[in-house]
């Protein structure tokens, strides 16, 4: 779409700068706004590593009583909890502000950015960069580092790729939730709650092995909401595990296509918010 | 033609209460059959009382909005199907709203935008250099853009709406809760703008002044159809817009209304405070203010022009 | 509280109810977002019973349950997220308004939280726990006596948090900056209160710092009542612990308050 403009135009711009140098730009200005605030920043990055020592306090409380969970110990937990996180963390760190879709609506920065020459979603994605969100990844991947010297692994080169794979598959399919969910802010003013429910209750959940929960539960958050990819079942693959509720075995290898599928789930909801909002307008 | 308007519709759907539990559900039409088309170079004027359609027009224009029915062509473009290829050829302000980023300097906020229109430094600076000493920008640049004025935000919003130099500028009530000479000044480059570069103006205001150093044409909507189109001397023909001679007498006086050309509109503090409306196009200010002085003793006195809301409901009464 | 100070505090009550059941749709997406994290914990909680042999720490499964829906359905309603409205009008300087005011500041707040409380009780703390009752059963309690009490409990529960969010609130006169204070506060207030896990679940030295703060008064104790966690003479015990922690809180308030508002005077703002 954007090309067109290039032929309209002519000559004059088509020398200047690409797409992606115009987010660059936007990106580098979110950072620099952000770390002109030094105090604050320090102390946001402390809550951000308190948040995860919190959320893994209650998986260390847990084995306090028990020695397993649904069948894992509590290093696999803990190995499932630090890949959960950690890829939260990073999608919550790139997107996570999408969620305030209504706030940006209500105060007609949306507007701003429609009369743009680049894509709502991009400029929307790039308005914020919460750097302090690195406090909580870095404290995730403290714990997966400890988790793996405590498991015991068979390692393979096809379970180190997996192992340094899944973060980053586990992120781009957080943040495809993330995006998916938020376009409800389209439709609902009060939309932030609401997809609070599947971005932030998707990391509580896939934290913790999906063999302590019900069927309902496990299958709306494999196939619907795919986080069950993020960490459950790559850990299965890693700790040479077979799923005990009967999920095939190569589905622990799939979470690379099903975050490809799960963008392009969420681009189409996007879509379809987007073309909401235009029609109705506000 | 750079905009065409051809029976333009767009409708929303209101939600009321009615009572503690039921709602009704109305459609209402906000703009409701426009037609109209603007030559590269016009400068328009789009006018209308609060609630009229003007925004909702805008909105259509700048392909924020999908018309419910009708056509909308800018610069060529369907302006929601090739939204971001419109954006690069209008330049949008909207005096509610900011283009700029409120945490930056107005200098870095200018950097962002060319970076996003993709402008080459060799064509952005020598532009933005331009506006810079036109709108006497330099000596708040660096200043976050939270921490500055009405008048030095809304001097950024202008600048930020023309630096790829668009075709087509559009200003939703740029001088709204401006000072006189915030106004003035921007009027003045706005002006100057069209003079040098031929960009063609569309904008929307309730400031008469506005439009009569800007606009040499006049669209007045109202319950969401064009009204009056033409030029501003057409407009105050037709509906015979008056100006309100107000005169403080020394001591209160008798009601003038013997005044050749005017006609009394109201008489306060027995008389001491007196409003004499008259016709551009009968007499002059001067002509009434001799009139009146040669009757009584004058203390002071002011001229007050038509407003576009009074100008507005006298079409609708016409 | 004499009479002539009950009337402006049930109107400040009726005021703040009436403020928050503006809000509809909020408390929908609140009910939907409570019910699904009431799911996912009371899942983690009976595998653990599961692994334990079927009870842990004198919780059977059904006693899990009435805690997982006690605990989702008055998260709603003490509130321990981040609320700082209070330190807004600080920071703005409106506050300086309120003390003008011929109301006592700390309880005009008081009363209008206690008014939000009572929709936040109807509007989003019922659905969840009748939700969770259907589905993973609910124990309601058979001793009459802690059904007499059990809304005092909860009043002071919202009273006791009240009091916390209050003293941190009053933070924003000493702090420019206190989004990383609160946040820090409702994590360890949720964590110690026992909104993640029942605190008779923690080992023993966690149980001793959660049972030094005032947090399982917030969360923990009301839902001891329900649960039979706290039985017989515990019952009274929980109640007056309650107000004891209230009236500490509430008056460390208004002396920090007071600390505050004389700074206030002598500089100036």
């Amino acid at each position: 779409m954007a090309d067109t403009a290039d032929r309209v135009v002519g000559g004059l711009r088509t020398d200047g700068p690409t797409v992606l140098a115009a987010y660059g730009a936007l990106v580098r200005s979110r950072v620099a706004a952000q770390a002109s605030y030094r105090t604050s920043f320090v102390v946001d990055i402390a809550a951000q590593v308190l948040i995860g020592l919190v959320e893994f306090a209650e998986v260390y409380v847990v084995f306090t009583q028990v020695s397993d969970l649904g069948g894992f110990s509590f290093a696999e937990v803990s190995l499932i909890f630090g890949l959960a996180t950690a890829a939260f963390g990073l999608a919550d760190l790139v997107v996570g502000h999408v969620d305030r879709l209504p706030f940006y609506v209500r105060t007609g920065q949306l507007d701003a950015f429609l009369l743009r020459p680049l894509s709502a979603l991009g400029q929307l994605v790039t308005s914020d960069f919460s750097l302090r969100r690195l406090g909580r990844v870095a404290f995730s991947l403290l714990v997966l580092v400890i988790a793996l010297a405590a498991v015991d692994i068979n390692w393979t080169p096809a379970r180190v790729a997996l192992l340094l794979s899944t973060p980053i598959a586990g992120a781009i399919i957080f943040s495809a939730v993330f995006v998916a969910t938020s376009a409800v802010g389209f439709w609902l003013v009060d939309g932030t709650e609401f997809a609070n429910a599947f971005t932030y209750g998707g990391n509580y959940l896939s934290s913790f092995p999906f063999t302590v929960f019900g069927s309902i539960v496990r299958r709306t958050f494999t196939f619907v909401i795919p986080v069950a990819f993020v960490a459950y079942l790559p850990a299965l693959a890693l700790l040479g595990r077979d799923d005990r509720m009967g999920m095939p075995a190569w589905l622990s290898w799939s979470a690379g296509p099903v975050a490809l599928v799960a963008w392009l789930v969420a681009l189409l909801v996007w879509r379809t918010g987007l073309r909401h909002y235009t029609g109705t307008g506000s | 033609m750079i905009v065409e308007v051809a029976d333009l519709r767009r409708e929303f759907v209101v939600r009321r209460r009615a009572g503690r539990l039921r709602r009704t559900r109305d459609v209402v039409a906000a703009v409701d059959g426009v037609t109209f088309s603007i030559s590269p170079g016009e400068c328009v004027g789009y006018i209308g009382a609060n609630g009229a359609g003007k925004s909702t027009t805008i909105k259509m224009l700048t392909g924020i909005l999908v018309p419910t029915s009708g056509t909308v062509r800018v610069c060529g473009l369907d302006p929601v199907l090739q939204r971001t290829a419109l954006a690069r050829q209008i330049g949008v302000v909207f005096g509610q709203r900011s283009q700029l980023w409120w945490d930056l300097p107005l200098r870095d906020s200018f950097r962002l935008l060319a970076a996003i229109h993709r402008l080459p430094a060799s064509a952005a600076q020598p532009r933005l250099d331009e506006c810079v000493a036109l709108l006497e920008m330099e000596p708040f640049l660096d200043v976050p853009v939270r921490q500055l004025s009405l008048g030095q935000r809304m001097r950024g919003e202008v600048t930020a709406a023309l630096l790829h130099s668009p075709e087509l500028l559009v200003l939703d009530e740029p001088t709204i809760g401006l000072d006189l000479l915030s106004k003035e000044r921007l009027r003045g480059f706005l002006v100057r703008e069209r003079r040098e570069r031929g960009t063609t103006v569309l904008l929307t205001t309730h400031d008469l002044p506005d439009i009569e150093r800007l606009c040499e044409r006049i669209l007045v909507v109202d319950h969401g159809r064009v009204a009056f189109d033409g030029t501003l001397p057409a407009l105050v023909a037709r509906v015979g817009a008056e100006r309100v001679l107000v005169v403080d007498l020394v001591e209160p006086g008798p009601a003038l209304t013997d005044v050749p050309g005017t006609t009394l509109r109201l008489v306060e503090a027995d008389g001491l405070r007196q409003h004499l409306a008259f016709r551009q196009e009968e007499t002059t200010a001067a002509a009434v203010v001799a009139a009146v002085s040669a009757r009584v003793e004058l203390r002071d006195l002011a001229v007050t022009e038509p407003d576009i809301e009074d100008v507005v409901r006298r079409i609708y009464e016409s | 509280m004499s009479l002539a100070a009950a009337r402006p505090a049930a109107a400040l009550a009726g005021a703040g109810f009436r403020r928050w059941s503006t809000y509809r749709q909020a408390a929908v997406a609140g009910v939907f977002v409570n019910t699904v994290f009431g799911v996912i914990k009371l899942s983690i909680l009976l595998a653990v019973a599961d692994s334990a042999g079927g009870t842990v720490a004198g919780y059977d499964r059904i006693g899990l349950s009435t805690y997982a829906w006690m605990s989702q359905g008055l998260i709603a309603v003490v509130v321990i997220n981040a609320w700082t409205e209070l330190a807004d009008r600080i920071r703005t300087g409106d506050i300086a308004v309120d003390l003008a005011r011929p109301v006592d500041l700390q309880l005009a707040w008081l009363a209008a939280d206690l008014g939000r409380a009572v929709w936040a009780l109807l509007s989003r703390a019922i659905v969840p726990i009748l939700f969770g009752a259907a589905l993973f059963g609910f124990r309601v309690p058979g001793n009459p006596l802690v059904l007499v009490l059990l809304p005092v409990s909860i009043t002071l529960a919202v009273v006791v948090s009240f009091a916390c969010r209050f003293l941190v609130n009053l933070a924003a006169f000493w702090l420019t900056e206190i989004r990383g204070l609160v946040t820090f506060y409702f994590l360890v207030a949720g964590l110690l209160g026992g909104h993640l896990v029942p605190v008779q679940l923690f080992p023993g030295w966690l149980q001793t710092v959660a049972y030094a703060t005032p947090f399982p008064a917030i969360i923990q104790w009301p839902i001891d009542l329900v649960t039979g966690q706290a039985t017989g003479w515990a019952v009274g015990g929980v109640v007056a612990a309650q107000l004891g922690w209230a009236v500490v809180l509430l008056g460390l308030g208004r002396l920090v308050l007071s600390r505050a508002t004389r700074r206030l005077v002598v500089q100036g703002g």
